[in-house]
């Protein structure tokens, strides 16, 4: 990536382990060699430049409420008014086109199963189309950030 | 590897405080206490809890969380496979531990629809290293896999922290 070096670092080296301190942008100064403030600042610029999508925890899938991933095959003219239609829902958190017959996919998040079956009931009436619901039987990787 | 088992315990404060890190942590000198004052609770307190949640993988990382597309790897191609299901016990493992891969998940088929019951996420600079690296899970999954196809992402409509409606 063509950022500078404490860019590249506080981006790849605190995907985990962000320091869980009463000041931890002063801590990762610290393991830098640069000030609290230089830290604060370059991370609101990365998240300003869209590289940075937010600093936080990553909640293990199930760990709190409901999920599943759903997909569905949609006609290329209809594709802009159904994802229009799934994303503005408050329960669909992830949202992609994808090239391939199958070319809608969401990810739906709810309290409970029931409350993720009623959303994907709900997107079928409205839509006229069938959900392929995939919920997740088993994770296989320990999510500890992506090298960059 | 984790099975997908019965949720560890987290009561209405824990929920509270995963709701209010969703949007991220604000960018101040002290994040976590300006998060217990958002949720109106003390800072020690707060502190507590996610150490908790660490502990309990509940919470699987706390950190930065990059928005690859943005960095240059704009080739998110998402490999769905069929394996024999006697197999992908032993090998679904194998694949979510190469460092390239960033989600793998066992889903159920949805035959007719749907054939394919692993699913591994490659991010890549382009599509021709995602096609390296596709190949380096095929030779893997060997002669157990029946058939594979690779889904490139031709648009990102919505994405966002986990939200959760009460």
């Amino acid at each position: 990536m063509d950022s500078s070096p404490i860019d590249l670092r506080l981006l790849n080296d605190y995907q985990r382990n962000f320091p869980l301190t009463a000041r931890p942008f002063a801590a990762i100064a610290d393991e830098l060699g640069t000030s609290e403030a230089e830290v604060i600042e370059r991370f609101a610029a990365l998240r300003a430049e869209g590289k940075l999508a937010r600093i936080g925890p990553v909640i293990r899938p199930h760990a709190v409420g409901a999920s599943t991933l759903a997909a569905m095959a949609v006609p290329p003219d209809e594709v802009e008014a159904i994802a229009t239609l799934i994303a503005a829902r408050a329960e669909v958190n992830h949202c992609y086109e994808r090239e391939h017959p199958v070319n809608l996919w969401f990810v739906v998040t709810a309290a409970d199963e029931t409350a993720v079956n009623a959303v994907l009931t709900a997107i079928e009436l409205h839509t006229g189309r069938k959900v392929i619901d995939l919920p997740l039987l088993a994770a296989y990787h320990i999510d500890l950030g992506f090298p960059l | 590897m984790n099975a997908i088992g019965p949720s560890p315990p987290i009561d209405d404060i824990d929920r509270r405080i995963i709701i209010a890190t969703q949007a991220g942590l604000p960018l101040c000198e002290r994040p976590y206490a300006a998060l217990a004052e958002a949720v109106g609770l003390p800072a020690t307190l707060v502190m507590q809890r996610l150490q908790r949640m660490l502990e309990a993988r509940v919470i699987r990382r706390i950190g930065a969380v990059p928005n690859h597309y943005r960095l240059g790897y704009t080739a998110n191609g998402m490999s769905v496979w069929d394996v024999d299901d006697d197999a992908i016990t032993e090998l679904g493992p194998a694949v979510g531990a190469l460092d390239f891969v960033s989600h793998c998940y066992r889903r159920p088929r949805q035959l007719p629809l749907w054939p394919y019951n692993l699913f591994a996420m490659v991010h890549g600079r382009s599509r021709c290293e995602v096609t390296e690296k596709v190949a380096v899970i095929a030779a893997i999954l060997g002669s157990q896999c029946r058939r594979h196809e690779v889904l490139y992402s031709t648009r990102i409509l919505k994405k966002t922290g986990l939200r959760l409606t009460e």
